[in-house]
């Protein structure tokens, strides 16, 4: 099962883009808040699962929502509760492994990986992205994306896309693929091409048009239609191809050997060692 | 025999001669004014029926022209101040819409750089002219507004220099020397949302709300060009709600008087209809349609920011700048500034009364001393006028007790 996150403020085109990726509707587009609804207080963490099929290959797709993320006037601490949310998967995971009995396949709920989408100001980054990659970037895979894009034109987009990656690394913010865990050399060279056209600029759209006699995916505006699967338009297929195509295997195998293992030495050291669980040592957690 | 024509007090070859100087249209010649004036309408034949006409004809019609004419010695001035999150398109569409560069060597903050940065407020002034007509325009910015992690009460250094103008204005139409008042109130605020949302956020609700008793709120939707027509209609429809249903008072246009023609009425609905306005900007020239036109190049077409098929930008410009400016300005004089000063007005004589000691919070002293002058006055002559009276009757028993 492969559990997919995605952040940040709303009306960035997550649920749009989601449903892109997969073909299907797998995210239920929130069409604005309701009349009556306000904006929610605290995050939100909301989550959906689907079982996708592709070539007889059955997925089961979790995508985890955080609607009302950077909303509000004072967002200060507005990570706190994704942060505990990705910690409690954690938690869940160890706690069945150190079981004495065990189920044979644990069930895994830990998050795969964190699409952070990035606001196209065509500034910089913003303060809130800066203080939640920090603190998130060593927990969870992070990959960050420009949401709608298509207010940039290509210089815009290159200018900052460069600006956001030495923010990145001057803030020493390692996004996935994190430089320390290539493999080897091939590894090393694949995902530094990778590195060097991140952000991807996005443009997310479940509408389809007729351009040059095909039926495409996009946006129609009144001086063109913007092709969401056109390289020269933006850069979803290459974030499609990438995130589902060649990377979807490391992404599980980047949680489960080094944040998974981080987090359990983490906890290990405390408490001097975990024991098997009943129920009394419940309350010690 | 009345003199006619502007002010002129003097015999009539002193008329005549001011009348020449004032509208070169009227050749000078004979004595009377009336001959003069008969010249002013020269094109129309002269028949009998004209002459009652002008005999009724007494020339203050042509008021607008001296209004016009001194106004354009005096030059105008306009103080504009844009407000939003960075990265809105505020210093683009300012440059677009006034065709200048005023930002050329503006540096960007890197967000590290932003992290401690409160509010500022920076003022940037030009003088541009236009067909003879000086216009000093004074923009003011708002570099960090909103991009704060804790935006709480970011609006305030933007309430207080708004409260500053006007406190400086009504101090200085209170004093002594009242010649050079320099009018630095802010006559208009564009307010950027961004296009990203659903709709108002929270600082977006709080801002307006805090500011639309003080100044001209013109909301605008930023960076348009990324919404699709109905996206744009969408979020119109749904911000005009939210604005109603917040009570945030934003900048009416006037009515239309009832005896415009139908074509000038259906216009100005249009134009109501519309906001608030969905603008894009540019700093760029590109070629579109064997044109060149100032726009956006991307591989899928080309936006063009005076295409009014693409954006609002051409409505916000004739209404900013070629129908409403002066309109603009008087709602600041005659509602937000008014308000001010009648509020101000209120807490000083409230604290006056609180506590009879002369201190007030808001050093306008010159406006009570005379007061206090007035009454010291007063109580003077009242103890002379008792006194004279005390003497009175004291004069008047002993002339009671002489009688008897």
């Amino acid at each position: 099962m492969t559990k997919f996150y995605f952040f940040c403020h709303s009306g960035l085109g997550k649920s749009t883009l989601v449903n892109t990726l997969f073909k299907s509707q797998v995210s239920r587009k929130s069409a604005g808040w309701a009349r009556d609804e306000k904006i929610p207080k605290t995050v939100d963490i909301k989550s959906v699962s689907h079982v996708i099929e592709e070539g007889g290959v059955k997925m089961k797709l979790t995508i985890v929502d955080t609607p009302g993320f950077g909303d509000q006037i004072n967002n200060d601490n507005c990570w706190e509760p994704i942060s505990k949310y990705i910690n409690e998967q954690y938690e869940k995971f160890l706690k069945e492994e150190v079981n004495i009995t065990r189920k044979k396949r644990i069930p895994d709920t830990r998050v795969h990986c964190c699409l952070y989408f990035i606001s196209p100001t065509g500034h910089t980054l913003r303060q809130l992205d800066l203080e939640f990659m920090k603190r998130l970037s060593h927990s969870v895979n992070i990959i960050p994306v420009i949401a709608k894009s298509d207010t940039m034109t290509v210089e815009e987009k290159q200018e900052f896309k460069q600006r956001v990656r030495k923010e990145l690394e001057t803030n020493g913010i390692e996004f996935y693929p994190q430089k320390e865990f290539d493999d080897d050399m091939e590894d090393k060279s694949d995902n530094d091409k990778i590195r060097e056209a991140m952000p991807f600029a996005v443009v997310g759209s479940d509408k389809e048009y007729q351009v040059n006699g095909k039926r495409v995916l996009g946006r129609k505006t009144a001086w063109g239609i913007v092709e969401v699967e056109n390289p020269n338009h933006c850069e979803f297929a290459q974030l499609r191809d990438f995130l589902i195509r060649s990377h979807l295997q490391d992404l599980k195998e980047v949680t489960h050997n080094i944040h998974y293992e981080t987090y359990r030495a983490k906890r290990l050291n405390e408490n001097g060692g975990l024991h098997p669980i009943c129920d009394t040592q419940e309350s010690n957690l | 025999m009345c003199q006619l024509g502007p002010a002129s007090s003097g015999s009539g070859s002193e008329g005549e001669a001011s009348l020449s100087r004032r509208f070169p249209e009227i050749e000078g010649g004979s004595r009377s004014n009336m001959t003069a004036n008969i010249r002013y309408k020269s094109r129309i034949p002269v028949k009998t029926e004209d002459s009652i006409e002008e005999k009724q004809y007494v020339g203050f019609a042509t008021l607008p022209n001296q209004v016009h004419r001194k106004s354009v010695k005096k030059g105008f001035d306009f103080t504009l101040m844009v407000a939003g999150e960075s990265g809105m398109g505020k210093s683009t569409l300012v440059n677009s819409l006034f065709l200048t560069d005023l930002y050329k060597d503006r540096k960007l903050l890197n967000a590290e750089e932003r992290i401690n940065q409160t509010v500022e407020i920076i003022k940037h002034t030009v003088d541009i002219e236009e067909k003879g007509v000086k216009l000093k325009l004074t923009i003011v910015d708002t570099p960090g507004f909103g991009d704060a992690v804790n935006n709480n009460e970011c609006w305030k250094p933007i309430t207080d220099y708004i409260d500053q103008q006007f406190e400086q204005y009504f101090r200085d139409e209170s004093g002594l020397n009242r010649k050079n008042i320099q009018d630095n109130r802010v006559h208009c605020c564009l307010y950027f949302i961004p296009p990203f949302g659903h709709g108002l956020r929270p600082v977006d609700v709080e801002f307006m709300k805090a500011l639309h008793e003080k100044v001209n709120i013109i909301p605008l939707i930023a960076k348009a060009d990324c919404l699709t027509p109905n996206e744009i209609k969408k979020l119109k429809d749904r911000i005009r709600e939210e604005i109603d249903k917040f009570g945030i008072k934003v900048y009416q246009f006037p009515e239309c008087d009832s005896d415009e023609d139908e074509e000038f009425k259906q216009l100005d609905k249009e134009l109501k209809e519309c906001t608030p306005f969905a603008v894009i900007g540019s700093n760029t020239v590109v070629e579109a349609r064997g044109q060149r036109v100032r726009g956006r190049l991307y591989p899928w077409g080309i936006v063009e920011v005076e295409n009014q098929s693409h954006c609002d930008f051409v409505k916000l410009r004739n209404m900013l700048i070629r129908s409403h400016m002066h309109d603009l300005k008087d709602v600041t004089c005659d509602v937000h500034y008014e308000n001010y000063r009648a509020q101000c007005i209120q807490e000083m004589t409230s604290k006056l009364a609180q506590d009879n000691r002369m201190e007030s919070p808001i050093p306008i002293l010159p406006l009570s001393t005379p007061d206090v002058e007035t009454e010291k006055l007063i109580k003077m002559k009242d103890e002379e006028l008792k006194r004279m009276q005390e003497m009175l009757n004291k004069m008047q028993q002993q002339m009671h007790e002489k009688d008897q």
